[in-house]
């Protein structure tokens, strides 16, 4: 690969990522568990979308070949999208969207603040801008999961059952496939082996202040970075590309 | 408006007084007349207070229920940018849900209390939002002609007598001032695109145009409570006059999208300049207050799994405060 | 365990450095981290402020309406406490 098709590739797949959270928040709009809560959910979710904007404008721009943020959002295959299958899992109650949050958001941040020194201004500017939101979504979504894990017996066994189940889905994150080798030889990108250290130590931290336990080592599922996702995936995508599927090329 | 179930609901309530006696009242009377605002803490006559809980708490629900039309269409936006701003305005009025809930405690009633009236169906909402959203263009027709009417209903309400409810509307229709915007642009789009696109549009309008006018509450002479929110300066037109003037500026705009107002008899005074329309189908006005519109189960059902789910959270987060402020009393 | 709401929180917001707190409006939460991340997501989505205060509503110390004019109206005779009370000639600079 060039050095500007390896930034288109690994632009649009940090866009991805943004997006597909974004989206799943969004399913969340007038479903929270307080109306504080509906205002954070809806800042975090404003703020991935905006984040999946300027990445796939950016990755057209590398690529070079037209094509524009809303080409890269909604007319692409279901095998195109690259994001980690944890962020296309259902939301689930909110605890398991919370739980979600904290496992995707501190591994986000750890590899967004690495990007913020990569040699690419490009994605080094976008990484920046993101950092600052992120940073506030997983100090909101880690005090929550304290709330929750150190709250109530029920709320307790729930957010367990929630970290328990969605941990399976953490192992992708650290794989390294040969764009992110590429990103990393060229453009001093993220070393996802010394990023999984570090999100262990945090993790960790924020799962014993909640009084939760992490949960054992096991099978790891995989398939996101290749465009191998899990069953939801299709009806996420279905829903989220009608309309330009269905009018081919007209203007909103 | 937002607060046309005042006009039906809870007749006579309002009117009861809370023995106050007549040089009271008639002090009372005088702050408002000199435009004095009034002050939570304030002395008011207790049927002052209640029509103003009542009113800002139907204000509040509709923010709050008239989040499901729009956030039906959130994550089928046709563009990455169409969903921001649809999300964005969305959260605006969760925000302005809770400006409003914060001005009605300020009146002595929780949040809590007012949600369950909202959840057993004592309170009402606007019934604009018991219609379904059923193209894309239905988020067009919102911006334009819901909030247009929303706004003229709102901006008198910034001048309101009570304090809080006024300076939270200050808030509000600062906020609101892109909602419709952002709305006559979706549709100033689609007359713009395809045959297909405009089609749609129409199709809004025409779905959206009664119900729209419906939102200012009944005629004068059927309004019940218009006069005595008058004179205590909650209510600065009357529920016709500002309909009219609704219908004044809207003519015109639809004109310029291409669009025709689904009315044969609409046609504009020549004499007065106002806009002469068909008669409202108050029936299906009394119907949707009531709770037989197209939608009103399902937003009721919405709102109350909403508040069902949310139980434990919202016990879990009290349960972990109280652990902490133990301990910090212990250390 | 009761099902009550969330406390009540009053909300200050600092526009700009260089101007002081301003009350923007209430949040409930369920502690007091939880009150400064509603008030930001609520009060600031419009970049309105660098700093905000939440102070729980019960624990405001108000002085009481019914008694605003013991309180407020004796001020209103001490004239002398504004400088447009003294008269200087026009001549006098600097003053």
């Amino acid at each position: 690969m060039t050095d500007k098709n390896v930034l288109a590739a690994y632009a649009t797949r940090l866009g991805d990522n943004a997006l597909i959270i974004g989206q799943r928040m969004i399913e969340l709009v007038a479903a929270g568990p307080e109306l504080e809560e509906e205002l954070a959910n809806a800042n975090f979710a404003l703020d991935y979308i905006g984040q999946a904007r300027m990445f796939f404008s950016y990755a057209g721009e590398c690529e070079g070949a037209g094509r524009s943020e809303d080409d890269f959002a909604f007319l692409r295959p279901e095998h195109e999208y690259q994001n980690l299958l944890l962020v296309e899992q259902p939301n689930g109650h909110f605890g398991d969207a919370i739980v979600r949050q904290v496992l995707f958001d501190s591994w986000y941040l750890a590899l967004l603040e690495v990007l913020t020194r990569c040699s690419d201004e490009g994605i080094s500017d976008i990484a920046a801008r993101a950092c600052k939101e992120v940073r506030y979504h997983l100090r909101h979504s880690s005090q929550w999961l304290v709330r929750l894990g150190d709250g109530t017996d029920e709320s307790h066994a729930r957010v367990q059952q929630s970290l328990n189940d969605l941990w399976k889905f953490t192992g992708e994150m650290f794989v390294p496939d040969d764009l992110d080798d590429e990103m990393r030889s060229a453009f001093n990108g993220p070393h996802l082996e010394v990023l999984e250290t570090q999100w262990r130590a945090d993790v960790a931290a924020i799962v014993a202040e909640a009084t939760l336990d992490l949960p054992d080592d096991q099978w790891m599922a995989s398939g996101g970075k290749q465009g191998r996702h899990t069953e939801h995936f299709g009806f996420l995508l279905a829903e989220m590309q009608i309309m330009q599927r269905t009018f081919p090329g007209a203007t909103w | 408006m937002y607060t046309q179930g005042l006009d039906q609901s809870g007749r006579g309530d309002s009117a009861k007084s809370g023995g106050e006696s007549k040089e009271q009242l008639d002090a009372f009377q005088a702050r408002i007349d000199a435009e004095e605002k009034i002050e939570a803490k304030d002395w008011m006559p207790e049927a002052y207070r209640r029509t103003l809980i009542r009113q800002i708490s139907q204000h509040a629900h509709s923010e709050i229920i008239g989040m499901q039309p729009e956030g039906n269409w959130l994550t089928r936006a046709p563009s990455l940018k169409r969903k921001a701003i649809l999300l964005a305005k969305i959260q605006d009025e969760a925000g302005h849900g809770l400006y409003l809930y914060g001005a009605a405690e300020t009146l002595g009633v929780s949040r809590d209390q007012m949600v369950a009236d909202l959840l057993s169906g004592k309170a009402k909402y606007s019934s604009i939002f018991n219609y379904p959203t059923l193209t894309w263009a239905d988020i067009g027709a919102i911006g334009w002609l819901v909030d247009g009417a929303a706004i003229m209903n709102q901006i008198p309400l910034c001048r309101c007598s009570y304090g809080p409810y006024s300076r939270a509307m200050i808030r509000v229709c600062k906020e609101e001032s892109f909602h419709q915007r952002q709305g006559f642009e979706i549709m100033l789009t689609l007359c713009r695109g395809t045959e297909e696109q405009k089609a749609m549009a129409q199709d809004a309008l025409n779905r959206f145009w009664w119900p729209s006018l419906m939102m200012f509450g009944p005629n004068d002479s059927a309004s019940k409570h218009s006069a005595q929110s008058m004179a205590w300066k909650i209510k600065r037109f009357s529920n016709d006059e500002l309909r009219q003037k609704f219908i004044d500026v809207t003519v015109p705009q639809a004109d310029f999208l291409g669009l025709t107002i689904p009315d044969d008899k609409l046609r504009q005074n020549e004499e007065t300049g106002h806009y002469e329309h068909s008669e409202i189908d108050w029936q299906e006005f009394f119907e949707v207050i009531s709770g037989n519109g197209p939608c009103n189960k399902e937003r009721m059902a919405k709102r109350r799994k909403a508040h069902d789910d949310g139980a434990w959270v919202r016990e879990a987060a009290r349960a972990h405060a109280a652990k902490k402020a133990d301990a910090s009393a212990a250390a | 365990m009761t099902k009550q709401e969330w406390p009540l929180y009053e909300v200050f917001i600092r526009s700009k450095s260089g101007l002081s707190h301003r009350h923007a409006g209430s949040v409930h939460a369920a502690d007091d981290e939880m009150a400064l991340n509603n008030a930001r997501d609520t009060y600031t989505r419009r970049t309105e402020g660098v700093s905000i205060w939440v102070v729980r509503s019960d624990q405001i110390v108000a002085s009481d309406p019914a008694e605003s004019s013991a309180f407020f109206e004796p001020a209103e005779d001490k004239v002398y406490r504004h400088p447009t009370f003294y008269d200087i000639p026009d001549e006098v600079e600097n003053l």
